[in-house]
């Protein structure tokens, strides 16, 4: 299994959309890695930068409501596993999004609206550590630090601990 | 206790139960473009699993930009073509027969009332006008949709949309579907299957049905679903008749797959539509939107008219209503796709074509191409475009570009007048 966590980026919206992760002009592209320079390229926050170096650094994204909603497409997925990042928290997801998470045996972490804040209340510089087995994240910026459990639905973890849908369908069915 | 009709399905196709929640469903239907599934393709390819459950049960269309615009989507189309060459996929549209995978599987016949269908694309849920399940999924799912023939889902909720009332003229399924949009809000339906139900959902056409079921992913939807009655059952005749003595049959038959009266429902929304006006959305999400008349003079440079959403004959047909014996203003651009060449035919023998080309319009052959902002109609920075389609996100038609979504009439009009504005004095 993957280690979950590192430095966290903090997209302060609701309802992020697939075409503001990837926009579709980048869908011609025919592998994954080809996906890297584009990420978050026409996200509408005001001051965001898709080329900062909180984007570079990144392994976890927080964010808010509704993320990934919108395309299909797991090149949104892709181009996060590309620049290494493999979790997300949000206080929901769309569901195609959650779900090519978990298929790529990524994190698609759902936590209630007081401990996104909460997060958030830690602000730039954190750094996230997610336990699959345990349930739990734990994220840290200097001397603060906020420890928060969370549920996974039992077969999304078990993707996760699989590899991903392909590994576990082929396996099973 | 009583079923709806996606419990039904669920229940009728469930392959596995990883937990009470998770469902793994056997498909029956499993379509494939060239912008998602070329890389699925090359991925099983490269684990060695180059293989199909079912080459029957696989669709795939090259829709998405067609003709070729450059070298990468001539690669994406050929590995489509080869693929379905090497797997015997008999039901494989390549140019000249090609269309808007929404538009064209179901003029094919390809969806029947209670079959699961999945596709690497997130306006799926529009075969739910015909009652089945159908849902977008992304590439990883689609993979072993092919290999397995299976694809997993949690099992959905039921929100009952409930139309009443009668559509007063000028006031079409997109203005339906715009307003429990932004009634619903952008995830007002996320897990959910949105069950459309009514008098107004009953005198729709398949086309009609069509247009409300595309739209219910912007509310974050799993399916849009109505359910089969006599207009599925004359729809789907020519591909039916084999199989049933009449039309009564078909219909008689179809209503297994009717929600029972004491089903369980997770909320319901009931909407007059009888005091609705046309709806257009301002911004970059699909659920803000306002009355016409609120966004009267917006000004436009491109108009287009196409798409999954509002590219069928009907569609074309209310267009060319508003433009008949009438020029599109001089600073617009007006470009029409029709969304499969059967539509595009039929628009010719109706003469539609010519009203539109009379009017200032240029067709372009049926693919999805300004859509999503890859060919045939790409805005530039701060252009604004009226358009027929259903997403308005930041950059969705070109970057920086901006879309309203709107009817095809009110699409029409703008073009018209040059500017956003009420269609009903035109029609
Ligand atoms: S017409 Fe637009 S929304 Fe429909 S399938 Fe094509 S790109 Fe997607």
């Amino acid at each position: 299994m993957k280690n979950f966590g590192g430095p966290a980026l903090f997209l302060d919206r609701s309802d992020i959309n697939t075409d503001e992760i990837i926009p579709a002009r980048y869908l011609t592209e025919i592998t994954k890695m080809a996906l890297q320079p584009y990420i978050l390229e026409d996200l509408k926050i005001g001051g965001f930068d898709p080329g900062s170096e909180a984007v570079r650094q990144a392994n976890v994204i927080v964010t808010r409501a509704n993320f990934g909603c919108g395309s299909s497409r797991e090149h949104a997925v892709w181009v996060f596993e590309v620049n290494d990042i493999n979790v997300v928290v949000a206080e929901s997801f769309a569901r195609i999004f959650r779900q090519n998470m978990f298929n790529c045996g990524m994190l698609a972490i759902e936590l209630p609206r007081k401990d996104i804040d909460a997060l958030f209340g830690l602000g730039e510089g954190t750094a996230v550590a997610v336990d699959v087995a345990g349930e739990r994240l734990t994220a840290k910026n200097g001397d603060q630090e906020v420890s928060l459990g969370f549920t996974l639905n039992g077969f999304d973890k078990e993707l996760v601990l699989a590899g991903g849908w392909l590994a576990y369908a082929d396996r099973k069915y | 206790m009583g079923k709806t009709i996606a419990e039904k399905i669920f229940a009728t196709h469930c392959r596995d139960n990883p937990t009470p929640e998770n469902f793994v469903l056997s498909l029956d239907v499993v379509m494939c473009h060239e912008i998602t599934t070329p890389i699925a393709v090359t991925d099983l390819e490269a684990r060695g699993m180059d293989r199909v459950f079912d080459a029957e049960k696989i669709k795939a269309v090259i829709d998405h930009v067609t003709p070729a615009k450059d070298s990468k989507t001539a690669t994406q189309g050929k590995i489509l073509r080869d693929w379905a060459r090497r797997h015997a996929i008999r039901d494989f549209f390549d140019i000249g027969r090609n269309g808007v995978c929404h538009a064209l599987f179901p003029e094919k016949g390809f969806i029947r009332p209670g079959y699961t269908v999945i596709m690497g694309d997130s306006h799926t849920c529009t075969h739910g006008a015909f009652g089945a399940f159908a849902a977008g999924v992304g590439t990883t799912d689609l993979e072993v949709g092919i290999l397995k023939g299976v694809c997993s889902f949690r099992l959905p909720k039921t929100m009952k949309v409930n139309l009443t009332g009668a559509l007063p003229p000028g006031v079409f399924a997109k203005d339906v579907i715009l307003a429990v949009i932004k009634r619903l809000t952008v995830n007002g339906a996320t897990d959910k299957v949105l069950e459309f139900v009514g008098p107004v959902v009953s005198s729709m056409s398949m086309e009609a049905r069509m247009t409300l079921c595309n739209m219910a992913i912007e509310a974050g939807a799993t399916c849009g679903i109505c359910l089969p009655d006599r207009v599925t059952a004359e729809y789907l005749w020519p591909f039916i008749k084999e199989q049933y003595d009449s039309v009564e049959a078909a219909v008689a038959d179809f209503r297994t797959w009717h929600s029972d009266p004491d089903a369980v429902y997770d909320g319901e929304l009931t909407i007059d539509v009888s005091q609705l006006v046309p709806q257009v959305t301002y911004g970059y999400k699909p659920d803000e939107v306002k009355d016409v008349t609120a966004m009267e003079g917006t000004p436009v440079d491109q108009v287009y008219v196409g798409s999954c959403t509002n590219g069928r004959i009907e569609d074309l047909r209310v267009a060319a209503r508003v433009l008949k014996g009438r020029r599109i203003a001089d600073t617009v651009r007006g470009v029409l796709s029709p969304a499969t060449p059967a539509i595009y035919n039929q628009a010719l023998q109706e003469g539609l074509i010519q009203i539109f080309m009379d009017a200032g319009f240029c067709v372009t052959n049926p693919t999805c191409g300004a859509c999503l902002g890859m060919s045939n109609g790409v805005l530039a920075e701060g252009e604004i475009c009226a358009s027929t389609t259903n997403r308005n996100f930041n950059g969705r038609m070109g970057r920086g570009g901006i879309v309203h979504l709107m009817s095809p009439a009110s699409a029409a009009a703008a073009a018209v007048a040059g500017h956003v504005t009420d269609p009903r004095p035109y029609l």
